[in-house]
């Protein structure tokens, strides 16, 4: 489905990825770590687009997506979340669902839907049913990072990347985005990429794990198997 | 208000408007109005992109001095009637608009601020050195006393429509004032709107929605230029003289951004409410002290609303009524 061939971004004399080579199958789980600085937010800005100027190519569903804006790579079916919330905050929950209905599905994926009942189903299936008529500012912290992933989901992408949606819950609140993220990907057969710092729910979640470390992959395998790889110790994990 | 009422209320204006330059002798009620009309479409035509898109454009006086000189160049090269000279006016500066935004819509914040001054003194400086339009000395457009159109007396002092110049001016600025408050209001209502809050919010999470966020702002951008523009069209035929100076002045940008921001830049009600307040305050400052204290109105209102209330006059109603609730 995702397929990432020779990809190298620089940063003025800085490389941020280097060659990478990757693929990423329909309806796949994949974990995305790496220390801080090791490249996989510049790897998912790279396939939504928010950076255009590397170099190799980006394929989806066997269609280069590099000439492509992030709006149409969203249209695509290429969705989401941030490492911070970014709420439309003037609008309410509900509104903020709308906007990708109307832009990215509308004018890309389906033609005709039903916001309204998309709408709420999405609202119910994340619990956020009590809040939808409030504004994102008055949000809790596991709240907003189920807005992100509603607002991400609402369009019924093909890909959703998820960066660190946990960043920052306690335990049980982990737990539920996990629960979350594994339903939507049984239920809608999403592909979804998970970045995260949290083994514990890379490891849960992922069917294979991708290691990344100063711009480069050093692992790419099972969880089982990563935690075993000796480079991966070195650069993330510890000795 | 629903639309079929304010649509209802839309059309009584028109009447209300054009009855008072029937019944109203002195003409200082229509070169009042004519100010605080003028300052109404102003800020709402900067609110398109400012307020609603969140880009703060400083750049406004040149789109409103090229829609004057867009007038005066069509006056020069064909006679334009005054309709002609607005449409002019305000094509031309859509144009500029649209290749301005093309430029410069790529740049956010403070950057894109800046790159709209420059537009600015690059516009008045062009237009202080083409000798056809006057050049630094200006130009004169003088209008007709008894304007016809197909046969009927539209300005005339026995058997016009208006009276005089000044009147019909008045009220044709009340149309586009009207006219400007119905393309707000269905552009709130639009998802071109919503579209445009969410860029206003955060870009990156709007284009990452599938929000086509360059082609918003160009259409936002090139609307708003061309609503400025329309207004600089009027303004040679009401002054009957135009210069680059103060057709291209700083005070017109300022006034434009500082409407909205006192008013409240999230609906069309905003703009007008901020351009009634101040347009009512300067017009007072200028009879009773000077004109000259106009802009240090503008500034001590700006000032005040930037620390006090952020959101706007709006936003004060709003949250002084949920504390009531």
């Amino acid at each position: 489905m995702l397929e990432i061939k020779n990809l190298t971004k620089r940063f003025g004399g800085f490389t941020a990825l280097s060659n990478i080579n990757l693929d990423v199958r329909s309806g796949e789980r994949l974990g995305l770590i790496g220390p801080n600085g090791s490249g996989k937010t510049t790897l998912i800005n790279c396939i939504c687009g928010v950076i255009q100027d590397y170099e190799g190519e980006v394929y989806f569903d066997g269609e280069s997506l590099n000439s492509l804006a992030p709006h149409k790579r969203a249209r695509k079916g290429i969705s989401r979340s941030f490492q911070i919330p970014k709420p439309f905050n003037s609008m309410t929950i509900r509104q903020n669902l709308i906007i990708p209905l109307e832009y990215a599905v509308q004018e890309g994926i389906r033609s005709h839907i039903d916001m309204e009942s998309e709408v709420d189903q999405i609202i119910e299936n994340m619990q956020l049913s009590e809040l939808a008529d409030q504004l994102p500012t008055n949000l809790t912290q596991i709240d907003m990072r189920k807005l992100e992933l509603a607002r991400a989901m609402v369009a019924k992408p093909k890909l959703l990347i998820s960066d660190e949606a946990m960043a920052g819950l306690s335990s049980s609140e982990i737990d539920d985005i996990l629960k979350i993220l594994i339903a939507l990907n049984e239920n809608t057969n999403v592909t979804i990429i998970m970045i995260e710092h949290i083994m514990r729910a890379v490891m849960s979640f992922s069917e294979r794990v991708v290691c990344f470390d100063a711009g480069e992959v050093i692992a790419n395998t099972t969880p089982e198997e990563v935690v075993k790889v000796p480079a991966v110790e070195r650069a993330y994990l510890g000795e | 208000m629903n639309s079929t009422r304010f649509y209802f209320v839309v059309l009584v204006l028109v009447g209300v408007s054009y009855l008072t330059t029937v019944f109203i002798d002195n003409q200082y009620p229509f070169f009042a109005g004519f100010a605080i009309l003028q300052l109404i479409i102003m800020a709402l035509a900067w609110n398109i992109l400012g307020g609603y898109g969140g880009y703060v454009n400083f750049g406004s006086a040149a789109f409103f001095g090229l829609g004057a000189y867009g007038a005066i160049v069509a006056y020069q090269l064909f006679g334009a009637s005054l309709p002609i000279q607005i449409l002019v006016g305000g094509l031309f500066s859509a144009l500029v608009g649209l290749g301005t935004g093309y430029l410069t819509l790529r740049l956010r914040g403070v950057y894109f601020a800046i790159a709209t001054l420059a537009l600015l003194v690059v516009a008045e400086t062009l237009i202080h050195n083409w000798d056809y339009v006057g050049g630094a000395a200006g130009a004169y457009l003088l209008p007709k006393r008894n304007l016809d159109f197909w046969g009927v007396l539209i300005v005339g002092k026995v058997g016009g429509l208006f009276g005089n110049n000044k009147e019909l001016l008045f009220f044709l600025m009340c149309i586009l004032a009207l006219l400007t408050i119905v393309i707000c209001r269905a552009i709130e209502k639009s998802k071109l709107g919503r579209g445009l809050a969410a860029l206003r919010d955060n870009e990156e999470a709007a284009e990452s929605m599938g929000v086509p966020t360059l082609k918003l702002k160009l259409i936002a951008t090139t609307l708003s230029a061309a609503i400025m523009g329309v207004t600089g069209g009027i303004f040679p035929y009401y002054m009957t003289f135009i210069e680059p100076t103060s057709a291209f002045s700083l005070d017109i940008s300022v006034n434009a951004l500082a409407m909205p921001l006192i008013g409240g830049t999230f609906t069309w009600l905003g703009p007008v409410l901020g351009a009634v307040i101040l347009g009512t305050l300067q017009q007072i400052a200028t009879v009773t002290i000077s004109s000259e204290i106009n802009l240090l109105i503008v500034g001590l209102f700006l000032v005040s609303f930037v620390i006090f209330a952020p959101e706007g006059f709006l936003g004060l109603i709003k949250k002084y009524s949920k504390r009531r609730d």
